[in-house]
This record gives C-alpha cells, structure tokens and sequence, in this order.
C-alpha cells in the first residue's frame, strides 16, 4: 500500500455550466450506505433553485434550436463519457447504494444504455408522438410535439445514478432544459454525471443539478413560476399531493411515476411535450 | 456575347487557385477481396476488375469479381449469422453497433470523402459536405431505431425477414450502403451487400469500419462484381428480400425474376423530376435551386430536377439567368474544393448523355452549353441546358442521368401539374413559389414520392425517400424505411 495520501473532490452545484458551491455558504455531510463519511455536499438553497431555474430557461430555446439530430449526438457523447469513465461511476454508486461492485457495474450498465437509448429519441419522438391531420377542407394540417419548457426533477432518492439518468433525460431528449434536485442522500453519483456532461458538448445551462435537502428545495421548484413541469419521482409520499398542487398555480405538467420504473419507455418524455397544431391553406 | 464572355464582363478575371485535396489521404489499397464472415478473401475464381478514377482514367486498384460460388458463401454467411448471432441479439446492443459504426465513418470521413471522390468523380465538397456526413447520420439514425422498433407504428414486437440481398449504384456508393444497410441492420436483418461494378472503393473501407465495429462476423457481407454478381444475388433462394437502387430498366428485370419467389422487394428506380417555377418564385434562390436541383452530382441523381417547368411570364428571364449561371460553373478536378462538376462516371454514362443530348439537338431543342474548358484525359460532359423543349422530346421523357436540364414552359397551376404527372416516373418534383397555399395544392396533385418546396434535393435520415409508378416502390429514410426491413 503507498502511504499517498488521496486528493478528495469537492462536490458541487451545477448551474449554468459552472460548477458553483451554494451561494448559502451551505453543505451537508453525505455518508455512504454503511454509514462513513463521504463528503460534504453543498447545500442548495432557494437562492440556487431560482438561479438555476433562469439558467435552464436561458438555454431552453437555444436547446430546442438545435437539430434533433444534433441533440442526439450531444446525448451519445454523454454515453460516451460515462463509459469511459464507468468504473468512477460505479464507485459512486456503490458507495451511495450501498450495493456490490457486480451490481454497482451494472447499475453503470443500464445508465449508459438509458442514455443511448434517450439518444436515439431525439429525432424520433416527432414522428411517434406527430402526424398529419386530414381535416374535412382544403388545408394542410401537422401536428409535432414541442418541449413543455423547463422542467424540474425530483430525483428517485433510492436510485441514484439510474433513477436519475432516466428522470433527466427524458426530458432533455425532447428539447427541454432542466433544473434537478438529486437525491438527498445519495447525490455524489449525479453530481460526478453532472461533471461528465461539461465535456460532452452539453449548452450551458441544459442540465443544472441542485443538491441539498429535497424537502427545502421541492416546494420551492414545484411553486416557481417560471417551470413548467415537474418530475415527483423522488418526492416524499406524504409530501406528493401538496407539490402537485403547487405545481397547478402555474399550471405546471406533473409526472408522478408508477411505481417502479425499471424499463426504457417514454411515458417520461410524453410528459413534457406539448403538441403544436399547424393548420395551412390548400389553394391555387 | 457568348455566355462565357459575358460571365466575365461581370466577374472580371475572378478565378480561383487550385485548392486540391490530396489524393494520398485515402489510402487506397492495390487490391481488396470480397467481404464475407468478417474477412477479406478472393473470389473462387481469383477474377479481379480494375475500378477507374474517372477524372483521369487511371486504374485505382484491383477488386474481386464475385462469382456464383462467392455469391453463395456470402449468402450462407449472412444466413448463419442470422440464425446464430444476429437474430438472437437484441435491439440495444444492435443499436450500439450501429452507433459504433456511425462514430467510425465521422473519425474516417475525410479519408471517405476522398475515396468516394477518386472512386466516382464527384466534386470533393459534395462528398465531404454531403455524401459521408449523411451516411454517418443515417447510421446514427437508425442506430436509434434498433430498440424501438415497437414505438414504430408496425405492431408490437415485429420481427426482421432474414436476409436482405442489396444492390446499390455508383452515385452515392457510401451513403446508398448506408440507406441499405442502416435499416436493415436496425431490424435485425443480415445482410449481402453489392456496390457497384465501377465504385467499390467506399463501400469496402466500410467493411474495414465494421471490422473495427467489431460487427459479428456475416453480418454484413460485401461483395463486388458486375450485374452477373447481382443477378446471382437476386436469384440466390435463400435470399428473403431484395433491396436495388438503380434503373427502371434493370429493377423491372429483377421485380419479373422473383416475382415467382417468396423474396420482398423495395425499388428506387429512375426519375425525371420536374421542378416547376411560378413566377412569385424569388428569382435568386430559385435559379441556385434550378441549378443545384440538375447538377449537383454531375446531374447522376435519380432524383435530379431534370425537367424545369417555368411559368411562361417570367421563361426568359429565367433561362437568361440560367445560362449564365451555367458559364460559371466550374467544371474539373473533382479533388479541387472549388470544383462545382466533376467528372461523368465511366465511359458507358458519358456515351449515353451524348447521345440523348443528340437527340436534344435533332428533335429541334435549343441547346446552351458552358464553354468551360474541359480535362484531356477522363469523362467529361459540360453542363448543358435545353430550350425550346417539347414534352415529346426524348429528353423530356427519358432519364438522361448527366448534367443536362430541359427547359419547358406553362401557363396554370393546373397545366404545370399536368406536364409534371406527364411521365412515367414518379421520384421527385421541386415547386417554386411564395405563396404557400399554391404550393400545398400544387404537391397535393403532383404523383412524386418527394416534393421539395423553395428548394431542391434536400436528403435528411429522418425523411422517407422513394418513388411512385416507375420510380420504385418502397421507401428509405425515416420511420417508413424500417417497413422495408420487416416482416410486417
């Protein structure tokens, strides 16, 4: 054994590309499952919430502007970047998750093939969720679906790097931006794939990940204004029913999942996507 | 004032510096075998034809000639690999594969883009701007298909046919392997693949990509030859589909010779696409449209707007402007980054165009040809446009497949239809107007696979591709492109 001594990362806020502490002054102390100490994770704050909030909404346009095509390969680069750096990933996770290093790779595993596999929705998702219209007169008609806008996550509090991955994703593949609180417990795992998407050509301000304490930050990202939908996943049960209903003052679009979501499906992008009706007339 | 010198008077002395592309950088082998079971090997025969740069007439390297015997291994290799490997893989990891191969093109596309160039003759910034980049789209497109083929409108869980015989042409030898292959693969088909008799270089650095994809082995088979290779193929019993890209001519053959047989069958056939100009039409886009619409790629596109139908009102100005536009066209090296025309692509196409154009002349057209200066050596044919054309003119009807547009003229919307619909292909057709309303009416009645509005061959993975009537049927591109690869 080398008696080196280990350099330790601080684990930050990811907001606008930058990764700041909170502007509180705040952190927390994260353990891993068995109880040592990890680190001390900033705590995020209201303050936090709201600058990452302008940061999603500030890079949302500029995100649905690029091509799908685009998008996609700005998500597969992100695969890219975990599967190189898989065994960082799966550190984290086993140590959050407390699980083996069998079951930490493979937890690795399906959080890259979720990634591919939100990839390769981007340029698809108009042609499953859109579609012509023959109405009944001389018009030209198309429905596509547009991204909702910006979209807040509660991350799954059990699953911290694939429950995350597919809360953040689903979203993002459809053009919106997004404003995350991780896992309260165990955020280092989505904080390390925060760090990753700053070298997979990921706009600034795409992906923002607040840490700290779900039950401060949730209602603060379920009333904001300026989001205009929410993902309940990690949402304390008690507390999902009063989010929601925070979530109506601006008519948010509220995703409460269905128990368990193991499976690759996008009911999660579904949730985020408007549809946009374009009637055009037919005439010499 | 010929329209050279009258180019001129405008331009002055504006030319550009040579800016070739090296031809070094494709790093072209003396000699490639066939493809098959994921390695390279002869044809039984040892048979092997020279492929030809047709900008200089040189031989680039020697390929195998597959004969009956080849075609049948490769056969067999893609039914193993079916049987053993590839139907039991599952959606994501072949979606993983095709990324990888998608990831590989775009690390190798300007060695691609310089190969396809030396091999076809097309200009270095079509290959490098278009044809590679695209196959590396396709790829990435349907890469994402492969784990989502329930989303994708044919049933829940539909399965692949097998093995898919695919037969592609020599004007975008890349990206047609990759319009084949993309999907089939996709959909859990194995495939043998044939390029062209005279562009196998491109399609053989992808058998080297796939090596590097790691790609199981039989997956995909390619295999070079003339059309006896082809014909094999297509007969080949254990052939589940067949795929051709290529003339009406030949594809009728193919749909007569396994229409007896169990085999499906997709066809991209000709075309005569009619770009039609109403005079709303802002000129300076729609001249670079008319202009990019037949010569983009020597005018060797099934889908090339080779008819210009333009509104009588506005017919001189337009054919005025064309023909200058023509004159500064500029016709040569297609190594060279300046170069908008490169060079016909075998001797056979070239003595094709001049007859057709022949007859242009005979019939009682009136012929503007650019006065560019033309190489020595290699196949060459200066862009030319046709006035005065009747639509019972041979160049008005028939797919001349070279830089040669015939200008015709009309009056109404609904005369411009009928002349458009007046053939027997139904590929593509371009309409040209700013009042969107005319043009939704004008596309509702036009019998084309694609229309282009305010613009012209514009190719994307996500958009079907594929024509009516004697154009073919099936289609590539987009969702509708998986219909062509399963059993639905």
């Amino acid at each position: 054994m080398s008696d080196r001594l280990d350099v330790r990362k601080t684990y930050k806020l990811l907001i606008n590309g930058a990764f700041p502490r909170s502007e509180s002054g705040r952190s927390y102390e994260v353990t891993s499952a068995k109880g040592s100490f990890l680190a001390n994770v900033a705590q995020g704050s209201r303050k936090d919430v709201r600058d990452a909030v302008t940061a999603a909404r500030g890079a949302q346009s500029k995100w649905w502007n690029a091509t799908a095509y685009n998008r996609g390969q700005v998500l597969y680069r992100l695969a890219e970047m975990a599967e190189s750096r898989r065994d960082e990933l799966a550190q984290h996770v086993a140590l959050a998750d407390g699980v083996n290093a069998r079951t930490s790779q493979k937890t690795v595993s399906a959080s890259i093939d979720r990634m591919v596999w939100y990839a390769g929705w981007t340029d698809k998702i108009a042609q499953v969720l859109g579609g012509t219209n023959p109405v009944a007169g001389p018009f030209f008609n198309f429905s596509i679906p547009v991204p909702s806008g910006v979209v807040g996550v509660i991350s799954v509090q059990e699953s911290s790097l694939l429950g995350f991955v597919d809360a953040v994703l689903a979203p993002i593949c459809a053009g919106n931006t997004v404003v995350a609180l991780a896992s309260e417990a165990r955020p280092t795992p989505a904080v390390l794939l925060g760090e990753m998407t700053a070298s997979s050509d990921f706009p600034a301000g795409v992906l923002n990940i607040v840490t700290g304490f779900t039950g401060e930050l949730a209602p603060v990202l379920a009333a904001h204004e300026d989001v205009d939908g929410i993902d309940l996943a990690g949402a304390a049960l008690e507390t999902v029913d009063e989010l929601a209903a925070l979530g109506a003052g601006s008519i948010k679009r509220v995703y409460r999942p269905l128990g368990k979501e193991d499976d690759p499906s996008i009911r999660r992008v579904r949730a985020f996507v408007e549809t946009s009706t374009v009637w055009h007339t037919i005439g010499q | 004032m010929s329209g050279r010198q009258l180019a001129n008077s405008h331009l002055g002395s504006l030319e550009y510096d040579p800016a070739p592309e090296s031809a070094a950088i494709a790093k072209v082998k003396p000699e490639y075998g066939l493809f098959i079971d994921g390695e390279f090997s002869d044809a039984e025969s040892h048979e092997q034809f020279a492929t030809v740069n047709p900008a200089n007439e040189e031989s680039l390297s020697m390929v195998a000639q597959a004969g009956a015997v080849d075609v049948d291994r490769a056969v067999g290799s893609a039914r193993r690999a079916y049987d053993k490997v590839w139907s039991k893989t599952t959606g994501a990891q072949r979606s993983k594969y095709l990324f990888r191969i998608a990831r590989l093109i775009q690390e190798r596309s300007r060695e691609l883009a310089v190969v396809e160039t030396l091999d076809n003759g097309k200009p270095i910034r079509e290959s490098r701007d278009v044809d590679i980049p695209l196959a590396a789209a396709h790829f990435f497109y349907y890469a994402g298909w492969a784990d989502k083929l329930d989303y994708a409108g044919f049933g829940v869980d539909p399965q692949p046919l097998g093995v898919a015989g695919q037969i592609i042409p020599w004007n975008f030898p890349l990206l047609m392997a990759a319009w084949k292959l993309a999907p089939a693969l996709a959909a859990g088909n194995t495939c043998v693949l044939k390029p062209a008799e005279t562009t196998p270089l491109s399609a053989l650095v992808l058998a080297e990509i796939l090596e590097q994809a790691e790609l199981p082995p039989g997956v995909v088979n390619i295999i070079t030859g003339d059309g006896s290779t082809g014909a094999a193929l297509v007969d080949h019993p254990d052939v589940d589909k067949i795929a051709f890209t290529g003339s009406t001519e030949v594809g009728r053959l193919i749909q007569q010779r396994t229409a007896a047989s169990h085999k499906h069958l997709t066809l991209e056939l000709g075309g005569k696409g009619a770009n039609i100009v109403f005079d709303d039409a802002p000129i300076d886009e729609m001249i670079e449209g008319i202009i990019d619409g037949i010569f983009f790629n020597q005018g060797h596109v099934c889908c090339a707007g080779s008819r210009l139908l333009v509104q009588e009102s506005v017919a001189d100005e337009v054919l005025r402007r064309l023909v200058r536009r023509v004159e500064q066209l500029r016709v040569g090296d297609p190594l060279d980054k300046n170069t908008d025309v490169g060079a016909i692509n075998s001797a056979a196409q070239l003595l094709r165009i001049r007859e057709l154009t022949a007859f242009g002349e005979s019939e009682g057209a009136t012929r503007y040809t650019s006065s560019c200066e033309l190489p020595q050596k290699g196949y060459w044919f200066a862009p030319t446009v046709f006035a005065d054309v009747a639509q019972s003119h041979r160049i008005a009807r028939e797919e001349i497949f070279g830089p040669v547009l015939s200008v015709l003229t009309f009056r109404t919307p609904e005369e411009a239809v009928a002349k458009a619909n007046n053939t027997n292909y139904g590929l593509a057709c371009g309409v040209w107007s700013e009042k969107g309303s005319r043009t939704l009416w004008v596309a509702e009645r036009l019998r084309a696979g694609v229309i282009w509005a305010n613009t012209y061959n514009r190719f994307d993975p996500t958009s079907p591709f594929g024509g009516m009537r004697e154009s073919g049927f099936g289609r590539e591109g987009g969702r509708h492109g998986l219909e062509a690869y399963l059993d639905v």
